[in-house]
């Protein structure tokens, strides 16, 4: 038993590397299963209307095709039970002739081959008595609603604006944006004797397990839900989403034929989620020194007539910074839109956009050097809740990321460098995102014999570096080597585990594995025999309720904009961040590294358009929907400091998924305003801002 | 309509009868248990499904099986000999160049093709002078590199990947 504590913070290779590179590792859609067949979705052509009927005679003539499935003869389901994730409403699929928003799946063509069922969806005739929809997102509707337990108010920030130095009173819009993982979500469903068998691409077998099962008439363990990779999700794949319904009841109408449909991307426009549009006033008072005296936020975002899903823009402002009136609002507009979904920092990455840029204008409007204003604000405990933080190092943040940029020689007059026919700026943003520890998971630990352990839990790794990660908190629990302790995830034959959401997934599933790996050897001692095992359950962290527990960060970002043709570009982004302990070095910087360069996308590129007069997304593919290339990016840095937290949890660690996103337009927004004074509050940042 | 087409598949020459609508990318995915390739979009717009197409890279999306016949085409799979990584498929896991890996495939060899399309002398959109034989720095790799796309934003590995494959050098 060498190598005791050495294993946390290693900077070690991805253990499924060489099966990445290599391609062998195997996605959802990628099962080689005898009989196969095709399931191929077919959605309304219109926003709202019932469906009078479906004409498949053309479609069920073309050689190859087995079915048409739709209201009028798909099986039926039973309400899903609520998980927290999924909104039971969407996954009522092929069940009625209600038509609630354009794409809404009414159809689905089953056939031998993709090719045959692909030409016969184009084939079949669907009758919608078709009416009005609405569908259009702005700010001035005189329709929004006030979700329930959504707003807090202290105080009365109004009452500050008359005594108020200074003020900010402006309104920032970020833009509907779609997760678009790269592995489109894909199903391969089989009905087989003992029950469902499902190749799912998801953040959360179990997940999947528990809501599926009671949906078809299955106990939970007839339900087996297989995931070893999953080609990213963030956030779209938490939950379960209309077109694995659809592939699970064409399993259920042909038994014994495994189903696959693998979303084609335009579908993923209107059938697996997005994130809302959010637009939002900031109201920021302060006296001549910066010290806040009031801030509010009222969000307004856009729910669904099929489900309501909330998008808590205005949730970090309520602990971001110190102030003694303060306000957070949400309103709601119910639109003929599908459902809005998670996607990477729900409520954090649109609801820091507003406040950091406003904090920039506030900072300007006062010649007082942004950081400096940052840090006038530090609050000594949660504004919102009053508790204590667990740690709070935003300002070390701050300073380390002005010191690794270079922000001594920032000089603060907008617009005022160039470098050739670019103008050059700086900006900068914070970031936060709660560290939580979701109860629930179990793992077992058991002994392969010859000092080797093969470590279970049903965990899905996205591309976060989990099974890695999960490796090096099971090797440090039974202080082996690393290279003797095998995971085995994303099986619902493993001991449950909770969805890969929320960054809460490493502290979950290592808190699970840890204990398992003390009762190991608490049973079976230091030398155990081949075969040995024991489980353990994730337990929440002892004095958690007492602490607010959150990480932090700090982004810098470089822009230049073109004089003549307002291009924008970034040539530096740099993240510095505090997030407890960091558990496997190499993959948390590559989280890092992603969530900065997901937000550069939101800020230069991401907005999904919808046309009111159909209601459908008309930029529907990569080609019209632009996600960051590689020739978008420039140097990217991501830095940690050192945080001992010994409260949030016993790996004194916080999630690091989801915080990269959240700050990161901001600062790319207030650094194209410091190139070119023009001031933008609605993201992205095309070119036409600035010409 | 079906037709017969052999293909060398990384190495191996495989028949298969196909629906002339079938992609390449359908045609080794579906028909063949060829998996390293990825669909994305199968629409050319992602990079996902890149392979080296008589050893030039190509979406394989893009074309059908059908019109291919007789081709070669490697995947990444097949860059990797006997166990032994490709030193672009070592450069990528030792510069964390991927996170999912879903894109990673494509992206392996796309940066085969830019080395050897460099070595070549090809320009790209940024090279100064097209007379020149290119020098794979930083920003000719990401030019070369912009058709694949990652939404795990693994670029500046890929870059340093690349980068570190040109050199004769992994990290
Ligand atoms: S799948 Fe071929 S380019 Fe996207
Ligand atoms: S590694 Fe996930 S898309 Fe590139």
């Amino acid at each position: 038993m060498t190598d005791t504590t050495t294993h946390l913070g290693a900077d070690s290779a991805r253990v499924e590397g060489p099966a990445k590179v290599t391609g062998r590792a195997r996605y959802a859609s990628e099962y080689p299963l005898s009989g196969m067949a095709y399931v191929y979705p077919v959605g309304a052509p219109v926003a709202r209307g019932k469906v009078r009927a479906i004409d498949a005679a053309e479609a069920e003539a073309v050689p190859g095709v087995l079915g048409v499935l739709w209201h009028g003869n798909a099986p039926r389901l039973e309400e899903a039970e609520p998980d927290g994730l999924s909104l039971a409403a969407e996954l009522q699929v092929l069940q009625s002739d209600e038509v609630l928003y354009h794409g809404h799946m009414v159809a689905a063509v089953v056939a031998e081959t993709t090719e045959a069922a692909r030409h016969a969806a184009g084939l079949l005739r669907t009758d919608i008595d078709r009416s009005p929809h609405d569908a259009a997102f702005f700010r001035d509707r005189d329709d929004f609603y006030t979700p329930e337990d959504s707003d807090e108010h202290r105080g009365d920030p109004d009452a500050q604006i008359a005594g108020a130095h200074a003020v900010v009173d402006e309104v920032y819009g970020t833009a509907m944006q779609h997760n678009n993982p790269m592995e489109p979500h894909s199903t391969i469903a089989e009905w087989g004797a003992g029950g469902l068998t499902l190749h799912e691409s998801t953040q959360g077998p179990h997940v999947v397990r528990e809501t599926l099962a009671p949906m078809v008439g299955l106990e939970p363990d007839q339900v087996r839900v297989i995931a070893p990779f999953v080609g990213g999700g963030f956030g779209s794949k938490g939950p379960l989403h209309a077109p694995t319904i659809v592939a699970v009841l064409a399993a259920r109408a042909f038994p014994g034929r495994p189903m696959k449909l693998l979303l084609p991307r335009q579908r993923m426009f209107d059938q697996v989620g997005y994130r809302s549009p959010t637009s939002m006033r900031v109201r920021l008072t302060a006296g001549a020194d910066g010290v806040l005296t009031g801030i509010s936020a009222d969000a307004a975002v856009q729910s669904s007539r099929v489900a309501e899903f909330i998008e808590t823009a205005a949730a970090p402002a309520r602990m971001m910074y110190a102030a003694p009136h303060r306000r957070s609002t949400h309103s709601a507009v119910t639109l003929d839109a599908a459902p809005p979904t998670w996607m990477r920092a729900p409520g954090e990455c649109p609801g820091m956009f507003g406040p950091e840029v406003a904090m920039d204008e506030l900072a300007c409007t006062l010649g007082i050097d942004p950081i400096e204003l940052r840090v006038r604000n530090e609050p000594d405990r949660d504004p919102s809740s009053g508790l204590p933080y667990s740690s709070r190092n935003l300002v070390a943040c701050l300073r380390e990321g002005a010191r690794r940029f270079g922000w001594a020689d920032h000089d603060h007059a907008p617009g005022a460098r160039h470098d050739g026919e670019w103008l050059v700026g700086a900006g900068v943003a914070s970031s936060t995102y709660p560290a939580m520890l979701m109860p629930g998971s179990s793992a077992v630990v058991r002994h392969l014999g010859e000092g080797r352990y093969e470590v279970g839990i049903g965990a899905a790794d996205i591309g976060t570096g989990a099974e890695t990660a999960l490796g090096l908190i099971a090797a440090e629990a039974l202080e082996v080597p690393a290279d003797r302790v095998r995971m085995r995830i994303g099986d619902t034959e493993q001991p449950t585990a909770t969805v890969a959401g929320g960054s809460t997934g490493t502290v979950s599933w290592g808190s699970a594995i840890t204990a398992a790996a003390q009762e190991f050897r608490k049973r079976h001692g230091s030398a155990p025999g081949t075969g040995a095992e024991a489980t353990g359950d994730a337990a929440p962290p002892e004095e958690g309720d007492a602490y607010s527990s959150h990480g932090f960060g700090a982004q810098f970002a470089e822009v230049h904009v073109h004089a003549h043709t307002g291009e924008v570009r970034v040539p530096r982004l740099l993240g510095v961040w505090a997030v407890g302990r960091v558990i496997s070095a190499r993959t948390a910087h590559s989280q890092f590294l992603g969530g900065m360069v997901m937000g550069l996308s939101m800020a230069l590129h991401e907005s999904s358009e919808v046309d009111p007069r159909t209601g459908h997304v008309v930029n529907r593919d990569l080609a019209d929907y632009h996600i960051a290339a590689n020739a978008d990016i420039g140097d990217v840095q991501a830095h940690w400091i050192d945080e001992h937290d010994p409260y949030v949890n016993a790996l004194g660690a916080k999630g690091i998924g989801e915080i990269g996103i959240v700050g990161t337009a901001a600062a790319i927004a207030n650094a194209a305003h410091h190139a070119t004074g023009v001031r933008v509050r609605d993201l992205p940042l095309t070119p036409d801002r600035f010409v | 309509m079906e037709a017969d087409v052999t293909l060398t598949v990384d190495g191996e020459r495989r028949t298969l009868r196909t629906d002339t609508r079938t992609t390449l990318l359908d045609a080794l995915r579906e028909h063949l248990g060829v998996i390293a390739p990825k669909k994305g979009c199968d629409h050319g717009q992602c990079g996902s499904c890149t392979v080296l197409l008589d050893g030039r890279r190509a979406t394989s999306c893009l074309t059908f099986a059908v019109a291919n016949d007789g081709a070669d085409v490697r995947t990444a799979d097949g860059l990797a000999d006997d166990g032994e990584l490709h030193p672009v498929q070592q450069a990528f896991i030792d510069n964390d160049a991927f996170q999912c890996g879903y894109c990673t495939p494509g992206q392996v060899c796309s940066a085969v093709g830019v080395l050897e399309e460099a070595e070549a002398g090809w320009p790209s959109a940024v090279t100064a002078d097209p007379a020149d034989t290119p020098r794979l720095d930083e920003a000719e790799i990401r030019e070369r590199m912009s058709g694949n796309l990652c939404r795990c934003g693994a670029y500046a590995g890929i870059v340093a990947a690349v980068r570190g494959a040109a050199e004769g050098d992994a990290r």
